[in-house]
């Protein structure tokens, strides 16, 4: 059992600086509670990454993370025989045909170390939507079984449960198989009240007037048709920025000169100036 | 089984069903975790009883709002005790009763509310003991039901707002106003739509939830058809662009990466061979040189289709990687090339509105597709080649109008190919002033009602 209610898992997640709403709280409950592996989804910076690293740090158990890329496959995410071993062997010894598909010369890669692991772990894989669609059919016999089978061993089945936690940017629609077997849980903007506390959390000696301007600020970018809406991340580093130059008031003119930490596109910019009625850039 | 049991297990699967029918597609397997997670919930909580639904049967953002209107119907907050007008029932006397007083009093009461905390609990109360007072009037001759605008008209929280402006700011104005501001419209939003949502509660409560349920919840926003979009949704569509260009751009890569496996790499093979003693175990393939067609796309920026030719433009624009060459022209009775509108960098909302002003589309007003395909021959015939692709977007209706058939033909005989986007359902083609097969006849046309088409269509595309 990974946490006993909804209100534990707030609890430990806020004293690892993790501030969950309702339906993080509950989704992160229920895949505890239900086995199953929890996913992720919603636009980058919104703190899906983080949220697997505070429920390890929570639960006190082991990160094992898988980064997604283009082009992964069984040899970087599931196991691999050492060829260059096996090749050494099979020359040093004509007779050892048999023993070279044998634990020695296996690789483990960051699936198959969680489902062997002992110890409580949290498997995070992440940014799954950028693997290929090929993968996400690998993972299914993992997510469902949490077991791997591999030919010439047979089946690993898992000592111990992994906690599951995939994420997503959503930068194409995983399979329906993938989503079904997942909990779903999609990690948007947060309210400027909860932002407001985020910041707090994260950037100590941050004064509390000016991290709620700033994440009522920040609230109104976003209500604007950006390209790129700021994130909660960004937020921070905002807030990181503030501190630094020591400034105590957000007002117009500090705005205008700092736009460039939030919004990274030219267009975007001119476009805040222009609905926020800050100053003119010269 | 004992009965609070088995009314709890009837009303799951009354939802489930309930959310199948709003178009969510709900799986067994899934209506089976969820009745798990009820065991092992805490079911007094009506929050977390929602995110447990979510969690297990809601699997794509655009699909909540639609369930939480459900979730609403299925679990409400409340349930009124017999005929009377004030929700009761609460534990605390104060919170009980919100409702009671004069009206300048309760306009006072919802200004504080206002300027509070979204997430206040007495917000929804409020609104509760609201429509219990305003919201009941005679639908027709000797029936009774409620309604949201009485009740809205009654408060107007929308005159509230100078009053309340005044109270939060030491000075109007600049910046902070337009905080203030943004604030008090959200919760103004939040508070409509508490009203709107015990209306429901109210109607389903005395005629059944399965007649309110059908007419309340919206399509999810892929599915919503362009032509009968709404002002909000427009704005969210828009929004919608760009996380849409992005997913799409990301698979329309990795299928040409696929598609045609690149020759050899003979140097990168041979050098990872000498790791397992010249034995090439790996080979490396030299990246496909990728296929990027140009896009010529002439688009009906007549009222009728103006949303679909709009957000089907932008889209065009946000996918501008994966074409070498993008070209758009708009037409109403005439053509013109609006390229340059939409330049890297420049503002969309910006370049529609400089559309209608700039771009010389308009002679008499009146849509007329063949003048429109003479006249595109004529001036811009240069635009296609044999590496173009050729997107029509329109509905095809030419006010009775010559459709000018050869130039049509002529145009897309010398494009690589050519595509015909229609806004309009497949049977409403060829009715009244619809050239829909003519046209067609010549450019293979296809019906685009909505995002989720565009996108597949889009993947065809490319």
């Amino acid at each position: 059992m990974w946490f006993a209610s909804p209100d534990e898992v707030r609890e430990r997640l806020a004293a690892v600086d993790y501030l969950a709403d309702d339906g993080i709280t509950t989704s992160v409950f229920l895949a505890g509670a239900l086995g199953k592996p929890l996913l992720a989804e919603g636009p980058a910076g919104v703190g899906k990454t983080q949220l697997a690293k505070a429920v390890a740090q929570a639960a006190g158990a082991r990160l094992i993370r898988l980064q997604c890329y283009e082009g992964l496959d069984e040899a970087r995410a599931l196991y691999e025989w050492n060829y260059k071993k096996q090749l050494l062997r099979i020359q040093a010894d004509d007779d050892a045909w048999e023993d070279i598909f044998s634990e020695e010369f296996l690789l483990e890669r960051p699936l198959l170390k969680a489902i062997r692991s002992d110890e409580p772990t949290v498997l995070l894989i992440d940014e799954t939507d950028k693997a290929d669609v090929e993968v996400e059919g690998l993972l299914l016999e993992i997510l469902s079984d949490y077991q791997i089978t591999i030919p010439e061993l047979g089946t690993i089945t898992a000592a111990r449960r992994p906690y599951v936690v995939l994420t997503s940017n959503a930068t194409r629609e995983l399979s329906e198989a993938l989503k079904r077997r997942c909990l779903y849980l999609h990690l948007g903007y947060p309210t400027p009240e909860r932002e407001r506390d985020i910041v707090l959390a994260q950037v100590p000696g941050l004064a509390e007037s000016i991290a709620e301007q700033l994440a009522r600020t920040v609230a109104m970018l976003r209500g604007l048709e950006l390209k790129k809406s700021p994130s909660i991340a960004e937020t921070i580093d905002w807030a990181h920025t503030l501190l630094a130059l020591g400034r105590t008031e957000l007002d117009e003119a500090l705005i205008g000169q700092t736009l460039g930490v939030v919004l990274k596109h030219n267009s975007d910019q001119l476009r805040a100036a222009k609905e926020l009625g800050l100053p003119a850039r010269s | 089984m004992n009965t609070p049991q088995a009314s709890l297990i009837e009303r799951h699967v009354g939802f489930v069903q309930a959310l199948r029918q709003a178009g969510l597609p709900v799986s067994p397997a899934e209506g089976l975790d969820a009745a798990t997670a009820l065991t092992v919930i805490d079911l007094a909580r009506r929050e977390t009883l929602r995110e447990m639904y979510a969690a297990t049967l809601v699997k794509r953002p655009a699909h909540r709002p639609g369930f939480d209107t459900l979730f609403d119907l299925w679990f409400p907050p409340v349930i009124s005790p017999g005929d009377g007008g004030t929700t009761g029932g609460g534990a605390n006397p104060d919170a009980d009763d919100p409702g009671r007083g004069e009206l300048p009093e309760l306009r006072d009461r919802l200004a504080d509310l206002l300027m509070g905390d979204p997430g206040d609990p007495a917000i929804q109360r409020f609104a509760r003991a609201m429509v219990g007072r305003f919201g009941r009037l005679e639908a027709a001759a000797g029936r009774q039901s409620w309604f949201s605008y009485p009740v809205l008209r009654t408060l107007s929280p929308e005159t509230l707002v100078a009053r309340m402006l005044t109270a939060m700011l030491a000075e109007r104005g600049g910046l902070p106003e337009k905080i203030a501001r943004r604030r008090i419209t959200r919760n103004i939003e939040i508070f409509q739509e508490a009203v709107a949502s015990d209306v429901r509660r109210r109607i389903a409560e005395e005629s059944g939830i399965e007649k309110i349920a059908k007419s309340s919840v919206r399509p999810p926003i892929d599915q919503v058809d362009f032509l009968r979009v709404t002002k909000a949704e427009l704005a969210r569509l828009r929004r919608e662009v760009h996380p849409l260009a992005r997913r799409l751009a990301t698979r329309l890569t990795i299928r040409h990466k696929r598609g045609h496996r690149g020759r050899l790499d003979f140097r990168r093979t041979v050098r990872s061979s000498l790791s397992t003693g010249g034995v090439p175990l790996t080979t490396h393939l030299r990246p496909p040189r990728p296929h990027r067609p140009e896009l010529v796309v002439l688009c009906d920026a007549s009222d009728s289709v103006a949303t679909f030719s709009h957000f089907t433009l932008l889209l065009t624009f946000a996918l501008r990687e994966q074409f070498t060459k993008v070209r758009a022209f708009a037409f109403v009775d005439t053509v013109d090339e609006i390229t340059k509108l939409f330049a890297p960098g420049a503002d969309v909302l910006d370049a529609i509105g400089r559309m209608a002003e700039e771009a010389d589309i308009v002679r008499f007003g009146r849509t007329d597709y063949g003048h429109v395909f003479q006249r595109f021959a004529e001036r811009h015939a240069d635009a296609i080649g044999p590496r173009t692709s050729l997107l029509i977007l329109g509905d095809a209706r030419s006010n009775y109008r010559p459709p000018a058939l050869d130039a049509l033909k002529r145009l897309a005989g010398r494009a690589r190919h050519a595509y015909w986007l229609n806004p309009e359902p497949h049977a409403q083609w060829d009715t009244g002033d619809s050239l829909a097969t003519a046209y067609g006849a010549v450019v293979p046309m296809h019906e685009c009602r909505n995002v989720a088409q565009l996108a597949a269509f889009v993947e065809t595309l490319a």
